[in-house]
């Protein structure tokens, strides 16, 4: 049994601690994420959460059931790479002498497909967005001519065979409609609560 | 009854089924032992609420998930009833020799100093099975939960797998809320006892009747008892000095007695069971006796040991 790349994506609800919850899932294990994202999804008040992590299936099998018994989680799916369609989004800051100076960094932005986002004076900022190969390539080859910083964006993923459950989730979302998150209302009336 | 301080049988048989039917049980390790020696020839049907524990711990071959009152009986409709008396049999052989062995010494000593299965034996003569008995954490809970006779369902009250010292007290008071027509009989040890005895003072306010039954070993037994067995004796921090048990009881306003002569025991306990109030009864026992039968740690279940000679 090897370590393989899972990503395992969880419907919830939107409530306020959830992800604390469960990423302690993940921490009591000692399982290390390589990746995190939340985001709405298509039904109102379903939220998705995306994670990322390297372990053997059996492990992984297990993680889901015990993200699932969280109340607020409606289902937890675990998928290999090969079952999903993702992207990860990466931004590299770059001297701008380098790239006036050498043509090559110029042809090798243009390869990758890297679009200017901000060009400023001392330095620009590309953006490519593809996998993590692309990527982790792109900055090796950029090392040498001076790459200033660079940040990766989690992953996000769309499972390939997901209808499905996404029907299911519009007809519980009219039956039974999500409630609006109450931020904490007290948060901006100190005077008026009473403290010792 | 399975566990680590269960009986010999049931152990040392699950490693020779061929059929094994759990319901409503979550394998928790202190019934496997180490898992790759537990019943790994058995066919395995389990039935549970909850699917989380489902293939969690021992790979079913049959997953049955739902409420067991509602999925087992569509499984016995299913069978006809039939006898197996060699298979019970065997049971009965190995019941047979954990009572020689084991039982008969625990709940009738010879020697001077009392022992907790000697304590429970003369409890069930007096309760005649009918009381409900909360017990702490730690080797009075083993000899409690093996040895004590219960006639109807919710009279054992523990914390079992979740093992919290300090348990047993503010549960008894919970339990003689809970149904005031059954005497309630706390039976805690003189570790677990001193985590929560602030509770006498939930007693002294609100008064329910609660029968206290301290077996004071003056150590950690369980933690000592593994140092024994498994680290030469080596004991580090588990002797423990206790107050004067009565006396705290006596400034809560509780009455109550220390007793260690075998003379005494009934009496005593009958006195505590006639009571019409609170009663603490603290009983000196042995000092380093040992709980068996045992699955050794690290070791399969049909490995258990009957008495410390044979590890």
């Amino acid at each position: 049994m090897n370590k393989q790349e899972f990503t395992i994506t969880v419907y919830t609800e939107n409530q306020v601690g959830l992800l604390n919850r469960i990423a302690i899932i993940f921490s009591r294990r000692k399982i290390n994420i390589e990746s995190l994202n939340t985001s709405p999804t298509e039904v109102d008040s379903v939220h998705r959460f995306t994670i990322v992590i390297n372990e053997i299936e059996e492990v992984v099998k297990k993680l889901c059931r015990q993200i699932e018994k969280q109340v607020e989680v409606l289902k937890a799916y675990y998928n290999t790479e090969e079952e999903i369609v993702w992207q990860e989004l990466a931004l590299y800051k770059v001297s701008t002498d380098a790239i006036a100076e050498k043509v090559k960094v110029e042809r090798l932005l243009r390869e990758y497909g890297a679009r200017a986002v901000a060009i400023r004076k001392d330095y620009t900022v590309f953006e490519t967005t593809g996998h993590r190969e692309e990527t982790d390539n792109l900055i090796k080859a950029l090392e040498p001519y001076g790459l200033i910083e660079f940040v990766r964006s989690a992953r996000v993923a769309i499972i390939k065979a997901s209808n499905s459950f996404h029907d299911r989730l519009k007809e519980f979302e009219k039956k039974e409609p999500g409630e609006e998150v109450i931020e904490n209302e007290y948060l901006d009336k100190n005077e008026e609560v009473f403290t010792m | 009854m399975l566990g680590m301080h269960g009986n010999y049988g049931p152990n040392v048989l699950t490693n020779e089924c061929d059929v094994l039917i759990a319901i409503g049980m979550r394998f928790d390790d202190r019934v496997t032992g180490r898992l790759d020696k537990y019943a790994r020839q058995a066919k395995v049907i389990h039935l549970d609420i909850d699917p989380a524990e489902i293939d969690k711990n021992v790979i079913a071959d049959i997953p049955v998930w739902g409420d067991c009152k509602e999925t087992l009986p569509i499984l016995t409709n299913l069978v006809e009833q039939k006898v197996y008396p060699q298979w019970l049999q065997k049971f009965k052989d190995y019941q047979q020799k954990e009572e020689e062995k084991v039982i008969y010494d625990e709940l009738n000593p010879t020697g001077e100093v009392l022992t907790m299965g000697e304590v429970i034996r003369v409890l069930n003569e007096l309760t005649e099975g009918n009381a409900v008995i909360v017990t702490d954490v730690g080797q009075h809970q083993m000899v409690a939960c093996r040895y004590a006779k219960y006639n109807q369902t919710k009279s054992n009250i523990t914390s079992g797998g979740l093992g919290t010292m300090g348990f047993a007290l503010p549960a008894a008071i919970g339990a003689a809320y809970g149904d005031p027509s059954r005497t309630t009989v706390a039976v805690i040890g003189d570790g677990g006892f001193q985590m929560t005895l602030q509770e006498l003072g939930t007693i002294m306010q609100f008064k329910p009747n609660v029968k206290i039954i301290i077996l004071n070993n003056q150590f950690l037994g369980m933690v000592r008892q593994w140092q024994q067995l498994f680290n030469e004796k080596r004991y580090s921090f588990v002797d423990i000095q206790s107050p004067d048990f009565v006396q705290v009881a006596k400034g809560f306003g509780i009455p109550g007695k220390s007793i260690c002569k075998r003379e005494d025991l009934k009496t005593s306990l009958k006195e505590m069971l006639e009571s019409k109030e609170s009663f603490l009864l603290e009983v000196m026992v042995g000092k380093e006796n040992n709980v068996f039968p045992m699955v050794p740690q690290g070791r399969g279940v049909a490995e258990i040991v009957l008495s410390k000679e044979e590890i």
